[in-house]
C-alpha cells in the first residue's frame, strides 16, 4: 500500500461532512433556491469520492458500503415512480402533483408545493447512489490489473 | 404527415427486429443504427428538433463506436486507407457547419428578448405566470423540472439509472476475470 499525503488526507477528512451538509440543503431547499434532485446528489457523492480520492477505496467503501449505494440508488427510483403512480391514482394523471392540490402548503417556505421535494429527495438518494457506484468501479478498474496506479500518478504530480 | 410517421415507424420495427435475429454482428449495429436514425428523423417531424439533434450526436458516435468494436471483435479491423478523401469529408463537414450556422445565427432570439415576447401562447409566458400559483415551488426551474415536465425528469433518471446497471454489469464482470481488487469488492455485495 503506497502512502498518501498527510496534508490530503486531513483536509480531506474535514472537508467533506461540509460539502455532504451542502448537498442535503441543495436538494432540500430545491424548490425554493437555485438547486435540486441531480445537482444535490452529484455534490453528496462528490464528498464520498473526495474520501475516495484522498484515502483509498478502501475507506470510502466502509462509510457508504457497495450494498447500500446501490439500494439508495434503486430506493430512489422506485420513489420516483411510487410518487408518480399516486399521482395517477390521486391526481388523475401520471406524475400529477396531488400533494399540492391536497395540502396547498404556504408558498416560499420548506413544506410547500407538494410532491417536488419528495422527488427532489428521491433523485437525490438515487444519483448519490448511482454516481458513487460509477466512480468507485471505474477506480477499481484499471487497465493492467493495478487498481491504485491512477491513484499513485495523482500524487506523484 | 400521418403516412410519412407511420411508414418511418414500420422502418424502424423492422429494423429492429433485423437487428435482433440477423446472424452477423456488424449487420445487426448497422440495423440497430437505422433504427436510431428512424427515431432522429421523426422527431423532426414530431417538430422536436433539439431531440433530433441530441439523437443523430449519440447515434453517429454510438454507431462509429460500436461498428469499430464489432470490426475489432471479429479480427477483421479498420483499413487506414490513403488520407485524402478523409481530409475532403472533414472539410466537407466544416463548410457544411458553417454554412447552417451562418443560416440559423440571424434568426436566433436576441440576448435579453426572450421567446415570449414574440409568440405569445409560447410556453414559457405561462410557467412564468401561473407557476408559483400552480405548483407552488418558489424555484420555478424546480417547478419545471418536477411538475410540469415530470415525465422529462422520470425519463432521465432512467437513463442514469440504466447508464449506471451497465456500467456495473461490464466492469463488475471485467473485474472478476481481471483485477485482484475487485474479488473483495465483490464479495461484500
Amino acid at each position: 500500500m503506497m502512502t498518501r499525503s498527510l496534508i490530503v488526507q486531513r483536509i480531506s477528512r474535514w472537508l467533506a461532512p461540509f460539502i455532504f451538509i451542502y448537498g442535503l440543503q441543495v436538494i432540500l431547499y430545491g424548490h425554493l433556491s437555485p438547486g435540486g434532485g441531480f445537482p444535490g446528489g452529484v455534490i453528496l457523492a462528490s464528498a464520498f469520492i473526495l474520501i475516495l480520492i484522498s484515502r483509498g477505496k478502501e475507506e470510502a467503501g466502509r462509510r457508504l458500503p457497495l450494498s447500500r449505494a446501490g439500494r439508495f440508488d434503486n430506493t430512489g427510483a422506485l420513489v420516483f415512480l411510487a410518487v408518480g403512480l399516486l399521482g395517477f391514482v390521486l391526481g388523475g394523471s401520471f406524475l400529477a402533483n396531488f400533494l399540492q392540490r391536497l395540502f396547498p402548503g404556504r408558498p416560499f417556505s420548506l413544506l410547500s408545493s407538494g410532491t417536488i421535494p419528495v422527488n427532489n429527495l428521491a433523485i437525490g438518494l438515487k444519483i448519490w447512489g448511482g454516481i458513487f457506484l460509477a466512480v468507485l468501479f471505474l477506480s477499481v478498474l484499471r487497465v493492467g490489473g493495478d487498481p491504485d496506479r491512477g491513484l499513485k500518478t495523482m500524487e506523484e504530480e | 404527415m400521418t403516412v410519412l410517421l407511420l411508414s418511418l415507424l414500420l422502418f424502424m420495427i423492422i429494423a429492429a427486429v433485423i437487428a435482433l435475429y440477423t446472424e452477423e454482428l456488424i449487420s445487426a449495429v448497422i440495423a440497430a443504427g437505422a433504427v436510431g436514425f428512424g427515431s432522429s428523423a421523426v422527431f423532426l417531424l414530431l417538430r422536436a428538433p433539439d431531440l433530433a439533434i441530441t439523437q443523430i450526436v449519440v447515434e453517429v458516435i454510438a454507431l462509429v463506436l460500436l461498428i469499430r468494436t464489432t470490426l475489432h471483435l471479429s479480427g477483421r479491423g479498420v483499413g487506414e486507407g490513403p488520407s485524402g478523401p478523409r481530409v475532403r469529408a472533414a472539410g466537407l463537414f466544416c463548410l457544411a457547419v458553417l454554412v447552417s450556422v451562418l443560416f440559423a445565427l440571424p434568426r436566433l432570439p436576441r440576448f435579453g428578448e426572450p421567446v415570449m415576447d414574440r409568440i405569445a401562447a409560447a410556453p414559457s409566458g405561462f410557467y412564468l405566470e401561473r407557476g408559483l400559483e400552480l405548483t407552488g415551488s418558489a424555484n420555478l426551474v424546480t417547478a419545471i423540472l418536477l411538475d410540469f415536465r415530470a415525465y422529462d425528469t422520470l425519463g432521465e433518471a432512467t437513463i442514469i439509472f440504466t447508464a449506471v446497471l451497465g456500467a456495473l454489469t461490464l466492469l463488475s464482470r471485467k473485474c472478476l476475470t481481471s483485477c485482484p481488487a475487485g474479488r473483495e469488492e465483490e464479495g461484500e455485495r
